[in-house]
């Protein structure tokens, strides 16, 4: 039956993900100032989305594994396969927003990179939890999470800050697209749809791969516990 | 309450005023990242200005790494470290002592370099020159209490001396930036940099204060 759900799910979402990109490539029209290249917007929003979201569940994570790692063991360890989860996804779907960022730049500013306040902030964000992910594997065992639960909150802390700095020092990325001045958005009906279709599909698709991941983490957690305790009965 | 810190404190500025491994090395190796960026840059006239901060901060960077390290690594002999965990007073005093006596060797390798740095250089400052005494120890501040925070969770880990340079500049460099742009706008005179040393202010802030509160998480993590 959990087969079978999971099954379903997975042929949602790449039914989904088929559509919206039938949606983006073919339905919406064309940007009224950037053209073709413009359509790129419906994989680059709809992954930052997704990262960032992830990056907030593996905060949640952390601060779930301090919380219970003294009175519940079980939920601790639930917590922290959180963390690794989310900041594993999230550290993907980042690297996606860094790779298609550029490609649309290099169309619609002439160049790859620049250093504004947006792309900077998601450029140190994916580097801290590129570090986060690094510490989880420098150091080993039950001390590992705690220390890795501590860095992702330091990490999720400096985000605000980076942002905020980044502001202050220069910016170029485009407005928001949503919910910015009234002269900004999407005005096409079709385009909004092509939008909220890849939005929906990608959102599916994170959590498939996150829930995945995080069975995965529960699998090897309840596997490194048999390993332990048969070592105890061993010595004994 | 305090005592326990004073005695911290005391006790590593004693072992610096004998060895003065921390301050010698950090000073040398200050001094060779600007020989190194010097070299590489060819500094001269108003160039020389705009990059001098960024140098200035990037070598006091570096130079840090290397002692904070030692900060920790040192209680490891002798199980110095188990000792001072089973100690019944809070980790936070412990970490606030080596903080301050750290912040303190960095500012003594500021205050030496400033001189060589000056004349090496060519500089003369543009802006208000008291500046510097607000946003270089703000600065200092902002990567020596991170740095020993981060050196203390690194050191629980394999390969520690590698991983504390990893962990910490992704987390410090909004600082930098900070600590980068208003040298630069104090030295060239060009823009105000009240906004940064606010900034700056709020960084130390925060994070000073989660360091407190979570420095006893990771020194009794197990």
């Amino acid at each position: 039956m959990k087969k079978l759900a999971i099954g379903l799910y997975a042929v949602v979402t790449i039914a989904l993900m088929i559509w919206g990109f039938y949606q983006a490539m073919y339905v919406a029209p064309d940007d009224a100032l950037q053209g073709y290249i413009f359509r790129i917007i419906y994989y680059h929003v709809p992954s930052a989305s997704v990262a960032f979201l992830f990056f907030a569940v593996s905060l949640l994570g952390s601060i779930g594994y301090l919380a219970f790692r003294r009175s519940n063991d079980n939920r601790a360890q639930i917590a922290d396969a959180w963390a690794l989860a989310g900041a594993e996804v999230g550290v993907i779907f980042c690297t996606v927003v860094l790779l298609t960022g550029p490609i649309w730049g290099r169309r619609a500013w002439g160049i790859w990179w620049t250093w504004d306040a947006r792309l900077t902030t998601t450029l140190v964000l994916w580097l801290i939890y590129v570090s986060y992910l690094l510490l989880r594997r420098f150091a080993a065992g039950p001390q590992m999470q705690t220390l890795a639960a501590v860095l992702g909150i330091f990490g999720a802390l400096d985000v605000p800050i980076v942002y905020m700095s980044n502001r202050w020092w220069r910016t170029q990325h485009p407005a928001p697209v949503f919910g910015g001045d009234s002269g900004s958005g999407m005005k096409d009906p079709t385009m909004l749809a092509a939008f909220g279709w890849n939005m929906l599909a990608w959102f599916a698709w994170g959590i498939f791969v996150l829930i995945l991941r995080f069975s995965v983490e529960r699998k090897h957690q309840q596997y490194a516990e048999e390993e332990a305790e048969e070592a105890l009965a061993a010595n004994i | 309450m305090t005592s326990a810190l004073w005695t911290h404190l005391i006790k590593d500025l004693r072992i610096e005023w004998r060895s003065k491994d921390a301050i010698n090395s950090m000073l040398f190796f200050a001094l060779l990242v600007v020989v190194l960026f010097s070299i590489s840059f060819d500094p001269r006239g108003a160039f020389a200005r705009d990059i001098a901060g960024g140098v200035l901060c990037v070598a006091t960077m570096f130079a840090s790494v290397s002692a904070l390290n030692q900060a920790w690594a040192r209680e490891i002999r002798h199980q110095v470290l188990d000792a001072q965990r089973m100690a019944p007073t809070p980790g936070a005093e412990l970490f606030l002592a080596k903080v301050i006596a750290n912040f303190l060797f960095v500012t003594i390798v500021q205050i030496a370099l400033a001189p060589i740095f000056l004349v090496m250089y060519n500089l003369n400052v543009q802006g208000q020159a008291w500046q510097l005494a607000l946003v270089l120890p703000l600065g200092t501040w902002a990567l020596v209490a991170n740095g020993t925070f981060f050196a203390a969770l690194a050191i629980r880990s394999r390969n520690r001396e590698l991983l504390l340079p990893l962990i910490l500049f992704p987390i410090f460099l909004p600082a930098l930036l900070a600590m980068v742009v208003a040298t630069k706008s104090i030295l060239t005179g060009d823009s105000d940099p009240s906004l940064w040393i606010k900034l700056l202010l709020g960084y130390d802030i925060i994070f000073t204060t989660v360091s407190l509160l979570l420095f006893d998480v990771i020194f009794h993590a197990e």
